[in-house]
C-alpha cells in the first residue's frame, strides 16, 4: 500500500517538475479562498459548467449519427430517435440540455445583477460572461436549424431575413451568407460548421478566460464585501474558505438536484410542451408551408417580442431594421452594466429603494416580454410590447442617475451569514 | 504553525465525517454517472437499421447443381454455398496429413458443423468466404492434374489454401479453418444463414 502511495507521489513529482499541476490545483482549488457566505444564487456557475459538459458530450455523440444535408438531415434525426440504441436519450439530453443551460445562465446573470458582481474589479469577468451568453444564443439557434424540421427551416428563414434588413447592402449580404438564392444545403452546412466547431470553440476558450479572470480578482458575495480587505496573519482572507474541499463537496448536492430535474424533463416532458422543441419541428422542412404559429424556443422569446414590437419607421429607416437594432441592443446593453452602475455599494442588500424597484421592474418586463414572445402577435394590445421594451431599457438607461442619487445602507466590514449559520 | 492554516484544520471526528459524506456522495454520483454513460456506450451497438440489414438470409437450393458454387452475402461477408459431389466428399474423407486442423478442434464453426465435412448434410457446404489470414475472399480451384494444383479454395492475396470443407492447409499464412456461419434447413430445399439449426422448428 505504502509502496503504491510512494510511487504515485513520485509520478506526481515527475509531472509537476515539468507541468505545474500542483501549483494550478492550489491556485484554483485548495488555496483559492472563496467567501464563506455563498448562498443559493451561487450554485449556477458550477451548474453552467455541468450543462456545458453535458452539451459537449451529447453533441459529440449526435455528430456520430447526424448527416448535415437537406436530403438526409431530417431522416438522420429520425434514425437517431428510432434506430440508434439509446439515440433518443442522447438527442433529448442535448435538446433538454439547451433549456437547462439557458435556465442556469439566466439565474447566474440575475445573481450578478442582484449582488453587483459585474462591478469593479470584475468588469472583465462580466464581459467574458456576456460574450459566452451571446455565443450561446447563436449556438442554440444554429443547433435548432440542424434537424431540418419545419420550424428549423422557418427559423433559419426569419433570422437570415434579418441580415437582409441591413440598409443598402442587406440583399447582397443575405445572398452571400446563404450562398444561394434560398435557404438551402449551403446554409445548413455553414450552420453545422458553426454549431459543432466555431461557436463551441469560442465558448470553451471564453469560459476558461472567464474563470481565470474570476480567480485573479476573487469571487464577489451576497454582501458585496471585499473579503481581501481583512486578512489573517498568513494573508488569507478572514471570510474566505478554500474552494476545495469546502465548495467542491458543497456543490455536489445542487449538482445531484440539477441532474434529478434534468432527467425528469428528459423522461417525462422532453419537448417541454412545445417550449423547448416546437411541434412543427417533428415534420420535415417544407418551403411552401410556414407553421401556423411561429415562436422561438423560450430562451429567445423576450428578444423576439422586442423584434416584433417595433412597427414604426424612424429617420427614414425601416421598422424591420430598427427591430433588429432593438433586439441586438437588448442583449448587448448588459455589457455596459459595470459603467452604468454608479452605486458605491455592490449588493442589493445595501442599495436603495430605487435600485430595488428598477431591478424588480426589469425582471418583470423581461419575463412579460418572454410571455408575449410565445403568444401570437395580436394576443395583447399593440402598445404592451413597446411599453415593456421601454421599461426593460429604462433599467439600464437611467441606472447612472438612480444609482448615484439614491441613499444606500452602510456596508459591514465583514460578511454576514444568513439564518442557520 | 500559522493561524491561517489552523483555521481550516478539522478535528479527527469532523475529518471522518467529511470523508464519509464525500465518499457517499461521490459513490452515488458515480452510480448516476455510470447510468448516464449507458446511452453513450449503447449507441455504438449496431442500430436497428444495421440489425435489419444483418438479418438472416434464406437461400433456395432447388436450382443448385452438383459442383456448383453459389455466392451470396450476409452481414457484408461473402457466403459460399457448394453442392459437393460424391467424389469431393470421398476426397475430403481421405488423406488429412496436409491439413492444419482436420478435426476442426478450433471453434471456427457451430457445434453441429464440427464433423468430418463441417456441415449439417454431407453434400451441402456453407462457408463464410473469408480467408482467416487477412480477410480476402478465396477463389475456387479444381485439380486438373498439373503441378501444385489442388481441389479447394485458394486465396489470391497471400496464397492460403483450404479444401472444400474450408479446412486450412499446412504451410500457408492462414492460421485456421474458414468460418462456418450459423445456418439451418428450413426444409430440404431451403437453407437459412444466420439462424442456428436448433432455433428452427
Amino acid at each position: 500500500m505504502s509502496k503504491i502511495v510512494d510511487l504515485s507521489a513520485d509520478a506526481l513529482g515527475w509531472v509537476d517538475e515539468r507541468l505545474p499541476v500542483v501549483k494550478a490545483f492550489k491556485t484554483h482549488m485548495s488555496e483559492y479562498y472563496a467567501p464563506k457566505n455563498f448562498n443559493f444564487w451561487y450554485y449556477f456557475g458550477v451548474l453552467a459548467m455541468v450543462a456545458l459538459a453535458i452539451q459537449i458530450m451529447s453533441g459529440i455523440w449526435l455528430m456520430m449519427f447526424y448527416t448535415p444535408s437537406i436530403e438526409l438531415a431530417f431522416d438522420s434525426i429520425e434514425y437517431i430517435m428510432r434506430d440508434v440504441p439509446g439515440g433518443w436519450f442522447i438527442r433529448y439530453m442535448h435538446e433538454v440540455g439547451a433549456t437547462f443551460f439557458f435556465l442556469v445562465i439566466y439565474l447566474h446573470i440575475f445573481r450578478a445583477l442582484l449582488y453587483g458582481s459585474y462591478q469593479r474589479p470584475r468588469e472583465l469577468v462580466w464581459i467574458m460572461g456576456m460574450v459566452i451568453y451571446i455565443a450561446l444564443m447563436a449556438e442554440g439557434f444554429f443547433g435548432y436549424v440542424l434537424p431540418w424540421g419545419n420550424m428549423s427551416f422557418w427559423a433559419a428563414k426569419v433570422i437570415i431575413s434579418l441580415v437582409g434588413a441591413v440598409p443598402y447592402i442587406g440583399e447582397s449580404l443575405q445572398i452571400w451568407v446563404q450562398g444561394d438564392f434560398l435557404i438551402s444545403d449551403s446554409i445548413l452546412h455553414k450552420f453545422f460548421a458553426f454549431h459543432v466547431m466555431l461557436v463551441p470553440l469560442v465558448i470553451i476558450v471564453v469560459v476558461f478566460v472567464h474563470l481565470v479572470a474570476l480567480h485573479q480578482v476573487g469571487s464577489n458575495n451576497p454582501d458585496g464585501v471585499d473579503i481581501k480587505a481583512k486578512k489573517d496573519a498568513d494573508g488569507i482572507p478572514l471570510d474566505g474558505i478554500p474552494f476545495h474541499p469546502y465548495y467542491t463537496v458543497h456543490d455536489l448536492v445542487p449538482m445531484v438536484i440539477f441532474m434529478m430535474l434534468f432527467f425528469a424533463a428528459i423522461f417525462f416532458f422532453p419537448d417541454g410542451w412545445g417550449f423547448f422543441l416546437e411541434t412543427p419541428n417533428f415534420i420535415e422542412a417544407n418551403i411552401l408551408n410556414t407553421p401556423e404559429h411561429i415562436t422561438p424556443a423560450w430562451y429567445y422569446t423576450p428578444f423576439y417580442a422586442m423584434l416584433r414590437g417595433v412597427t414604426i419607421d424612424f429617420f427614414g429607416v425601416s421598422a424591420k431594421f430598427w427591430g433588429l437594432v432593438v433586439m441586438g441592443a437588448g442583449m448587448m446593453i448588459l455589457i455596459l452594466l459595470p459603467w452604468l452602475d454608479r452605486s458605491p455599494v455592490k449588493s442589493m442588500r445595501y442599495k436603495g429603494m430605487a435600485s430595488k424597484t428598477m431591478l424588480l421592474l426589469f425582471t418583470f418586463s423581461a419575463l412579460a416580454l418572454g410571455v408575449l414572445g410565445v403568444k401570437p402577435a395580436d394576443w395583447a394590445p399593440y402598445w404592451v410590447t413597446p411599453l415593456l421594451t421601454i421599461v426593460y431599457f429604462s433599467y439600464f438607461v437611467f441606472m447612472p442617475i438612480y444609482t448615484s442619487l439614491e441613499k444606500t445602507k452602510p456596508v459591514p466590514d465583514r460578511v454576514t451569514m444568513g439564518a442557520g449559520h | 504553525m500559522s493561524g491561517g492554516e489552523k483555521r481550516f484544520e478539522l478535528s479527527e471526528a469532523d475529518q471522518g465525517r467529511r470523508t464519509l459524506l464525500t465518499g457517499v456522495t461521490a459513490l452515488l454520483g458515480a452510480i448516476g454517472g455510470a447510468a448516464w454513460l449507458t446511452p453513450f456506450l449503447k449507441s455504438w451497438q449496431p442500430s436497428a437499421k444495421a440489425r435489419a440489414a444483418g438479418a438472416p438470409i434464406t437461400v433456395d437450393l432447388t436450382k443448385l447443381k452438383t459442383d456448383q458454387l453459389f455466392k451470396t452475402e450476409w452481414r457484408g461477408k461473402p457466403i459460399y454455398i457448394l453442392k459437393r459431389s460424391q467424389e469431393i466428399i470421398a476426397n475430403l474423407k481421405g488423406d488429412k496429413d496436409h491439413l492444419r486442423d482436420p478435426e476442426s478442434t478450433e471453434e471456427q464453426q457451430p457445434g453441429y458443423a464440427q464433423n468430418d465435412l463441417r456441415s449439417l448434410k454431407p453434400e451441402l457446404m456453407v462457408l463464410e468466404g473469408v480467408c482467416t489470414h487477412l480477410g480476402c475472399a478465396p477463389k475456387t480451384r479444381m485439380d486438373d492434374g498439373g503441378e501444385g494444383e489442388f481441389d479447394g479454395f485458394f486465396c489470391p492475396c497471400h496464397g492460403s489454401k483450404f479444401d472444400f470443407a474450408g479446412r486450412v492447409y499446412k504451410g500457408v499464412p492462414a492460421p485456421s479453418n474458414m468460418v462456418v456461419p450459423p445456418y439451418s434447413y428450413k426444409d430440404d430445399g431451403t437453407v437459412v444463414v444466420g439462424v442456428d439449426q436448433e432455433e428452427i422448428g
